[in-house]
């Protein structure tokens, strides 16, 4: 059991739907929990939110994660020593990275490997020191042109039972598809653990770099490996944001039209691998985000002259204003869950603040928190109940902050640690993409959801705006 | 004895003969100084003439005097040119038209001479012929940028009075177009600042029109915190990079 230091904030409305949702969606517990911690400890006064307090709170109080082993995958012949050693290492890291697992000491495994369900000593693995309630095995063999993965988990307390999970993988047996395979069985094991919501191992998260010397889009494995660049526009491409159906990126760009520079929404196939067509518009035209159905996107446009939330159809056309304000209005994140809601932020008060509206542009509502001070970058959760967003206060710095939508309970994600900006949700609702400044540069980094397992994923160059794909 | 008595007699005689002889040699002054004498005839007045060749001239351009004299001691020409010899020429380059005067004086008297030399000054050389590196340093020199307050697109003073710089030069230069950029700092997330970024760009620019300044002669583009002017994290540094800023079109 983790514990963890954490900032309190007093939630503003106190009553609690937590109990219902904690129940019905089973991919939250260990974030719930935390903030029904927080209301259980914090029912204060409004007064007392001026009280900059630490306090205490559990990760998982109460819930007790499945201990897993993940034996070394057997390799059939000598060729596939080293794929078969990257196989196991990354469903390892997938599994202990899914924050639902506690994955076995290694250096307590049996010194027997099963390669296949035949050979497997079930007591041997359940029994301490390896105390595992789960166990993934496997073998390997790699020909000249392919490979084969043999690949199971069981449940080493039910010998009787068949395997949770057994599959062949055969393809390639280059280092990219090993990879894929092992994403792909650590997200079967672990859709299996939380109740059939998907893992996000073989999910991939788009950024800006500045490392080939301009601001371009670059794609990534959710765990920082294959990092490709996916647009040479040698101008400034900026706020990348995936489609639903994850083969498409809107982002912000620059072309010229004749003598004519500006900010316009552009958007790449990662099918085609090109850019699609997309209608240009009058002024500056940014920070585009689908609609959670793929049929619209919503931009921030100065096409009529102030900068206003536009939505569009998907391909661009038929632009309609929805926020009329005298200030700026930008930063759209939808409801993912119901697609009717959206989050966005506007400086109508004086600085850059949380609001949300309808889809339609109706029932703009702001977003009151305890205190001013800077609200940017609003995420919201997979399952619709949580919103997450970048927040100086008042003499502190940029950090990252989760808000259930329902009491408006607070939970403070980062602290002393740089800028922290851009949050953008995992589709399991248990991860964090975003940036920071922590090791002096800017960086891509992840982290669960309740502020732990933090994990720098970019090096090289200057890298942001990470948009975490929804499959 | 006797001898010696000769010689001195003789002597004596051609002394009285060297004095009676050097008394009749001057008969004649002494004749007039006994008749009436007529007057001494008047010394003769001087002459003096000058010239300038050519009598027209452009701005700039020289033109050569010449002159000549008679009976004069002494020649002044004016204005500018001083004591000069009887004769001769100079060039001289008035900026203006002028009469140049010769003054001779001799015994005889006094003379003088004038010579117009005609300036024609040429007209300027028209504005849209200025060649193109001269309006740019203009451009530099006179277009000023406006500066902005943190999270702010409101003109303020001192940005007021830049853009009527601004505003003067670009009344002065129809023929300018402009982009007009809009920066912010580095704070803030780059979604919001490309916003705030075009509310500058677009705030400069009404602005100058509502200095009279033509909307089409001006374009906007927001960079956001995308082309800082200044990478330091301060706030002299910030200030710098929240502005709207000029550049000509191409």
């Amino acid at each position: 059991m983790r514990a963890i230091v954490r900032k309190g904030v007093v939630p503003l409305s106190p009553q609690v739907r937590l109990g219902r949702t904690a129940r019905n969606d089973s991919a939250l517990p260990v974030r719930l929990l935390m903030l029904l911690t927080v209301f259980a400890l914090l029912c204060l006064t409004e007064t007392a939110t001026q009280a900059q307090d630490w306090f205490r709170t559990g990760t998982g109080l109460g819930v007790s994660k499945p201990k897993v082993a993940v034996a070394d995958f057997v390799s059939r012949n000598t060729s596939s020593a080293s794929m078969a050693s990257l196989f196991s290492d990354v469903v390892r890291n997938d599994l202990d990275y899914s924050g639902i697992v506690d994955l076995a000491s290694k250096s307590f495994y049996p010194t027997q490997v099963p390669s296949v369900p035949m050979e497997l000593n079930y007591q041997a693995w359940s029994d301490p020191p390896a105390s595992a309630q789960f166990l993934a095995f496997g073998n390997l063999s790699v020909t000249d042109t392919s490979g084969e993965i043999q690949a199971w988990f069981n449940d080493v307390h039910n010998p009787t039972a068949p395997p949770v999970v057994g599959r062949v993988y055969r393809g390639d047996s280059n280092e990219e598809q090993t990879r894929r395979y092992a994403h792909q069985f650590a997200d079967e094991i672990i859709a299996r653990l939380s109740g059939g919501l998907p893992g996000v191992a073989a999910t991939q998260i788009a950024f800006v770099s500045t490392r080939s010397g301009n601001k371009e889009i670059w794609t990534m494995d959710y765990d920082g490996e294959n990092q490709h660049e996916l647009t040479s526009l040698h101008s400034i491409a900026l706020t990348p944001r995936w489609s639903p159906d994850a083969d498409r990126i809107a982002f912000t760009c620059y072309p010229t039209a004749g003598s004519i520079l500006s900010a316009q929404i552009c958007v790449y196939s990662t099918v085609s691998s090109r850019l699609l067509n997309w209608p240009r518009y009058r002024g500056t035209n940014s920070s585009p985000a689908w609609s959670p159905d793929g049929t619209k996107v919503m931009f921030m446009s100065s096409m009529l002259g102030n900068p206003e939330l536009f939505i569009a159809e998907a391909d661009g056309s038929h632009p309609r204003r929805l926020t009329h304000s005298t200030g700026a209005d930008t930063s759209a994140s939808w409801n993912p869950k119901t697609g009717q809601q959206v989050a966005f932020v506007s400086d109508r008060g004086g600085t850059p603040q949380l609001y949300t509206m309808d889809a339609d542009g109706s029932e703009v509502q702001k977003v009151e928190l305890p205190d001013m001070g800077y609200v940017i970058d609003p995420s919201w959760s997979p399952n619709g109940q949580l919103l997450a967003f970048s927040w100086r206060r008042p003499n502190g710095n940029y950090d990252l902050y989760i808000m259930d939508i329902a009491s408006h309970a607070l939970v403070e994600l980062t602290r002393d640690a740089g800028r922290n900006e851009r949050p953008s949700w995992a589709p399991d609702g248990r991860h964090i993409v975003f940036e920071s400044t922590r090791t002096g540069t800017r960086q891509i980094w992840t982290m669960l959801a309740d502020g732990t397992a933090v994990k720098q994923l970019t090096t090289q160059g200057q890298n942001e705006s990470p948009n975490w794909a929804p499959k | 004895m006797r001898i010696r008595s000769v010689a001195r007699v003789v002597l004596y005689g051609v002394i009285a003969l060297a004095i009676v002889g050097v008394g009749c040699k001057h008969p004649a002054p002494v004749t007039p100084a006994v008749a009436p004498a007529p007057p001494p005839p008047p010394p003769p007045q001087p002459t003096v003439t000058l010239q300038a060749t050519p009598a027209n001239v452009q701005r700039g351009q020289a033109t050569t005097l010449r002159w000549s004299s008679t009976n004069a001691t002494s020649l002044t020409l004016a204005p500018g040119v001083g004591n000069v010899s009887p004769e001769g020429n100079t060039s001289v380059t008035p900026t203006d038209s002028v009469t140049y005067t010769i003054s001779a004086t001799g015994p005889g008297g006094s003379a003088s001479a004038t010579a117009r030399v005609t300036v024609t000054v040429p007209p300027p050389p028209p504005v849209a012929v200025a060649p193109a590196p001269s309006l740019e340093e203009l451009f530099a020199k006179e277009v000023k940028d406006a500066y902005f307050d943190f999270d702010k697109a409101d003109i303020r003073p001192d940005a007021r009075s830049a853009l009527a710089e601004t505003a003067g030069f670009l009344k002065s230069y129809p023929q300018v177009k402009v982009m007009i950029e809009g920066h912010c700092d580095e704070r803030g997330s780059t979604e919001y600042n490309l916003a705030l970024g075009d509310r500058r760009a677009q705030a400069t620019k009404d602005f100058l029109v509502s200095l009279g300044v033509a909307s089409d002669r001006m374009q906007t583009v927001s960079y956001g915190k995308e082309r800082p002017f200044c990478n330091e994290h301060v706030e002299d540094c910030w200030q710098q990079n929240r502005r709207g800023h000029f550049l000509m079109a191409k």
